[in-house]
């Protein structure tokens, strides 16, 4: 009896225990911009921007002692949301925000979402190194998405059912290849939609009929096609240059979102990233500065 | 005991109940709270414009065709809610049909056959395997798994329903192998002894009478095992594909209903109409298990008596 009695006495102090935790957990600052001078800071959001925004932490981190820059993934949806929801400082966004979630962030943080462009990403599609296939054009990879073409033959490649990779909907990358590819209209049912871009990677450097699309910085043991606008333009590969001077069909910003002007850390940190440092960490991660002016 | 203990004991008592109460609340509340939020699915008219109960159910036509889609994110939302439970049932039925027979045959051979120092060499090695991340088992089946079940089948989609439930398998053959051993050596010594003094062989007394004697415990360790491996969300997740098809075919990808929790959660704003629908998904899925749970209960307690009135 006197075991039990122990036993008790030891959960009761691990209970206690679990609840010190979660108080000393940090809470981000629930008002609009945050306080002004918390030396803590939280970005969430894109999957595709999840490493460049560690990276642009690191080194902020490293040249500012006293500021701790916290970085999550999640999806720009999942961002979004913690925007609204208040659990984020700043949201990182791979798409604009839509009209229905500035609404969102004004009515529930009670101030107007900033938008801030802070870097440039070419969408890559992705197949298989050992497809013949070179180029695409953007009316032909609406097809294969929409389920409406269903062999590569029709565009071009082996005569070979055509597995389509793609992301899930709380993804930046998904809306915007949704509204920019797909023109808003829905997906294939068939679409697999995997966590994250490089799982989009793994499984189409895994399936010599798979395609799949995502951020220029995860080509690795795939490739990616030259792309065109209508079969009538050119096939452009992507790249820094075709990215910043437009050429590329679908190269698209990268945003940082904030309920209200950023203040305090926050101004300073995304002033930082727009600056030479700041912009000079992008290329190193895979994707491309804003163009210059 | 009561008289002898006093003070003490009576404090240690009350703190058990507490404790024990609590663990039911905290249930309790998760219910509550599941189905506060799913509620406005059935009554809010805000929530209507978007999706409504009998939208999740009914097909779509289009073009003469009747659609069950699920594109929650798309300008006009659809959430039929059909090609989830297919998945769902698909992957758990793999994983049933691959883990029951392995883990129950695994049972017999440790409590019938094995001699002791293999007993405990093999039991606890089992139920070690229960402690291997789910995310692990899920990457082990994305990455190689898949590879391997392509080339031997030649399936359609690289990451399917077959490969899921394969992993799936792999996870719940501990809790099934441990419930199912239990229940064997469960069976009193005195009806082997019976079987093997009118002449049996060890065949005959483990298929005949050890084995229809545990059968109440085995259903049990079944039951336990579809409810694991229907809310199982990681290894689903990552090898399944998650793409929505309503089909039966197990080689292509499917997406059950967990993982469209996990994908989406995150993203949806709370309150949303996508909000209430997925913790609808999740009130689902509770009363399925709690169903098939109670009923398994049920099922095993008729099983337990007739055998009791039998002996």
């Amino acid at each position: 009896m006197r075991f039990v009695f122990r036993l008790a006495l030891v959960s009761l102090f691990a209970a206690l225990g679990l609840a010190g935790c979660a108080r000393t957990e940090h809470a981000p600052a629930g008002d609009a911009g945050g306080a002004p001078e918390s030396s803590m800071l939280t970005l969430k959001g894109s999957d595709t921007m999840v490493i460049l925004g560690q990276r642009w932490a690191e080194a902020y981190m490293k040249a500012n002692a006293g500021a701790t820059i916290q970085v999550t993934g999640g999806g720009s949806g999942t961002g979004i949301a913690a925007l609204i929801n208040g659990t984020t400082d700043i949201c990182e966004s791979s798409r604009p925000m839509k009209d229905k979630e500035r609404d969102d962030v004004q009515a529930k943080r009670g101030a107007p979402a900033v938008e801030t462009k802070v870097a440039l990403d070419a969408l890559a599609v992705y197949v298989n190194a050992s497809n013949p296939l070179t180029e695409i054009a953007i009316p032909a990879l609406r097809g294969v998405y929409l389920g409406d073409t269903k062999s590569w033959k029709a565009v071009g490649g082996p005569d070979h059912a055509i597995v389509l990779y793609g992301r899930e909907n709380n993804s930046g990358t998904y809306g915007y290849f949704k509204e920019h590819v797909l023109e808003n209209k829905d997906f294939a049912a068939a679409v697999q939609t995997l966590a994250g871009t490089s799982a989009v990677v793994s499984a189409v450097k895994g399936d010599p009929f798979g395609i799949g699309y995502g951020g220029i910085a995860y080509l690795e043991g795939i490739r990616a096609l030259k792309v065109k606008k209508d079969d009538a333009s050119p096939a452009v590969t992507p790249s820094l240059q075709t990215a910043q001077d437009g050429s590329y069909p679908i190269a698209r910003f990268l945003y940082f979102y904030t309920a209200g002007e950023p203040t305090g850390l926050g101004k300073r940190f995304i002033e930082w990233v727009k600056s030479a440092p700041g912009q000079g960490v992008i290329e190193q991660v895979g994707y491309y500065p804003l163009p210059k002016g | 005991m009561r008289r002898r203990g006093g003070l003490g004991e009576r404090a240690v008592e009350i703190a058990i109940q507490v404790v024990a109460l609590l663990s039911i609340a905290a249930i309790l509340l998760i219910l509550i709270f599941v189905g506060k939020e799913a509620l406005p699915v059935l009554t809010s008219p805000e929530v209507h414009k978007d999706v409504t109960p009998f939208g999740m159910l009914a097909p779509i036509h289009r073009s003469g065709e009747a659609l069950y889609m699920w594109q929650p994110v798309s300008d006009v939302p659809k959430y039929n809610i059909f090609p989830l439970v297919v998945g769902s049932i698909k992957v758990t039925i793999v994983a049933l049909i691959f883990a029951v027979p392995l883990s129950v045959a695994a049972a017999i051979f440790v409590a019938e056959y094995a001699r002791e120092g293999t007993r405990e060499i093999v039991k606890p090695a089992i139920e070690l395997l229960a402690g291997v991340p789910s995310v692990v088992v899920g990457f082990f089946a994305l990455v190689t798994l898949a590879s391997w079940v392509q080339a031997v089948f030649g399936t359609e989609h690289r990451l399917n329903a077959l490969v899921a439930g394969l992993g799936l398998a792999f996870a719940i053959c501990p809790i099934v192998f441990s419930v199912a051993e239990d229940a064997l050596r469960a069976v009193p010594r005195s009806y082997r002894e019976a079987a093997l003094a009118m002449g049996s062989t060890r065949a005959q007394t483990v298929l005949r009478v050890v084995l229809p004697a545990a059968a109440p415990g085995i259903a049990a360790a079944v039951v336990l095992g579809f409810g694991r491996a229907i809310g199982e969300t990681m290894i689903v997740v990552m090898a399944s594909g998650n793409a929505a098809l309503l089909d039966a075919n197990l080689g292509r990808s499917a997406r059950t209903i967990t993982a469209t929790i996990a994908q989406e959660l995150g993203e949806v704003v709370v309150g949303s109409a996508h909000y209430d629908v997925l913790f609808a998904l999740g009130a689902m899925l509770f009363t399925a298990t709690f169903v098939v749970n109670f009923f398994g209960e049920r099922v095993v307690d008729g099983m337990r008596r007739r055998l009791g009135a039998g002996s």
